[in-house]
């Protein structure tokens, strides 16, 4: 237990003007739930990019399962393909929806029509698999992103506010799904959520994001009862703090 | 009596000759003509007349050779020139886009000096470098013509791919050529409709043709040079019928891509 899976070190990432991202030091624990919270702007969806090996920072570290990436280097791909996200806004394929969620499958080689007939299950979408994907509606098309992940089994899933455009009943689908690819695959799962119940829902461990910084990070109970930065505070109070 | 008169001029010495002379003459087409013509159209191509066959088989081996290697080399340029972000690309556009636009005369000239025996490339005297009035040197300036077009089209259709689904992709472990190979197949449409742009550039052109091919019975007449020649002799029906043999290859084309076009769809 406790073990770390990701160890982030003096990371700084800007696109030109100021930085996106300034983290000193960041340890993300195997088989946890990590949210994280924080307004508009703070970088959150910068640092799901970083986490992904989608791109590198411009400088400090990132140690991911033995592995270390630096600025301008890459994770190999067979690590890189552990991980996967649920984008805050998917794009999807123009193809139908078991082809979208077979893809990530093809590309390793592995036609398992099974896990994806499955995958869309889990999801509630099995009806629409040969339907177009781009005919589907926003809530249907977030789901299809969060079966393309589940088919893959990664070991980190990273959510970016999955559930931002969804209706109650779906919420709590993609909650319990969440929840039990945690518990049952032990995978370790990081949450962007605008949501403060949601995270704290779901979350073992809560950190806040402001101006690319992360303000504090805390296990869940101790983030919501005794914040330790007045920002936080001001946050869980649903208090305006940007 | 004619409710219309048509005015042509045409090269009239071209027959045999890759000629160097131009003649103009003027004749008279009336709506009769016309009607008889489409009738005579019909029954050269019902009776598969060898010599109109002989043009057809020649012209869609010269343009399909030439569209084969425009979309060789213009899908990859295309899809280089919409993907990444280099020093020149917009200098490269640019040549583009002139090239997309440039009459194929220009183009004919421009083979013609570079191929005829004392320019630059006739001179070296290589094997693999085509003789004028061969073939070979009309796939050459078919090539010229195509493939700017091709890779125009191609690069348009990339870069309207959602830009946010490269990294979508790769988040899935796509490697970098597999998220080229995605985002290819999401424009896929717009490949399709490059080479069928490149074929109707070619198909139906025939400055390019006519000055580096010279319109040589049995070796480089072609669709358009033929209909230029047949009306220039009078010979409107016979013209007429490579008309609509011209029509019907685009329309077949256009039909086939829009069938592939649709299939891409499901699976
Ligand atoms: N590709 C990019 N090019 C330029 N600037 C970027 C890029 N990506 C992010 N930024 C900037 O970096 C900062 C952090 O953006 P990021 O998307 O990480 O915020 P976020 O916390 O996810 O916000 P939101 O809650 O609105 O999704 C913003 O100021 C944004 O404008
Ligand atoms: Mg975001």
């Amino acid at each position: 237990m406790n073990e770390t899976i990701y160890q982030l070190r003096g990371i700084t990432k800007s696109y030109g003007n100021g930085f996106a991202l300034r983290l000193d030091e960041l340890d993300i624990r195997r088989g946890e739930i990590l949210a994280l919270v924080g307004p508009s702007g703070a970088g959150k969806s910068t640092l799901l990019r970083l986490l992904n090996f989608l791109e590198s920072p411009n400088s400090g570290s990132i140690r991911f399962m033995g592995a270390e990436v630096r600025p301008g280097g890459a994770m190999p791909l067979e690590l890189r393909r552990r991980v996967t996200t649920v984008f805050q806004r998917p794009v999807l394929l123009n193809r139908s929806v078991a082809a979208n969620v077979r893809y990530g499958l093809d590309l390793r080689g592995r036609g398992e029509g099974d896990r994806v007939k499955s995958a869309l299950e889990t999801v509630g979408l099995a009806d629409l698999s040969h339907q177009r994907a781009r005919t589907l509606s926003g809530g249907e098309a977030q789901r299809v992103a969060l079966a393309r992940a589940l088919v893959l089994e990664p070991d980190v899933l990273l959510l970016d506010e999955p559930t931002a455009n969804l209706d109650p009943y779906n919420v709590g689908l993609i909650e319990g799904i969440a929840r039990q690819l945690n518990q049952e695959h032990g995978a370790t799962l990081v949450l962007v959520t605008h949501n403060v119940f949601q995270a704290k829902r779901l979350a073992h461990r809560v950190g806040l994001m402001l101006e690319g910084r992360l303000v504090e990070l805390a296990e869940a109970e101790a983030f919501f009862e005794s914040p330790a930065d007045p920002r936080t505070a001001a946050f869980v109070r649903g208090e305006m703090v940007y | 009596m004619p409710a219309l008169v048509v005015w042509i001029g045409i090269d009239h010495c071209g027959d045999s000759l890759p000629s160097r002379r131009f003649c103009f003459v003027q004749e008279r087409a009336t709506i009769e003509t016309i009607w008889n013509g489409l009738k005579e159209a019909i029954r050269l191509i019902v009776s598969q007349d060898p010599a109109l066959f002989e043009i057809l088989l020649l012209s869609l081996r010269v343009s399909g050779t030439a569209l084969l290697f425009s979309t060789l080399i213009g899908v990859p340029l295309g899809a280089v020139m919409g993907l990444s972000r280099f020093i020149g690309r917009r200098f490269l556009i640019a040549l583009l886009y002139t090239g997309m636009g440039f009459p194929p005369v220009v183009v004919g000239l421009f083979v013609y000096l570079m191929l005829s025996r004392n320019g630059p490339l006739g001179q070296l005297d290589w094997s693999i470098i085509p003789n004028l009035f061969t073939p070979a040197a009309m796939v050459v300036a078919q090539c010229i013509i195509s493939f700017p077009l091709v890779a125009g089209f191609t690069m348009a259709a990339v870069m309207g791919v959602d830009p946010a689904l490269r990294q979508q992709v790769q988040a899935m472990g796509a490697t970098r050529w597999q998220t080229t190979v995605a985002i290819l197949s999401e424009a896929r449409v717009g490949v399709i409709v490059s080479v069928i742009a490149g074929f109707g550039s070619i198909i139906s052109e025939v400055g390019a043709v006519m000055m580096v091919g010279g319109n040589i019975e049995h070796r480089t007449r072609m669709l358009t040079t033929a209909i230029v020649l047949e009306t220039g002799k009078g010979n409107f029906d016979l013209a007429l019928a490579i008309g609509v043999i011209l029509l019907a290859i685009s329309f077949i084309t256009n039909v086939a891509m829009l069938y592939l076009q649709g299939k891409g769809f499901d699976e």
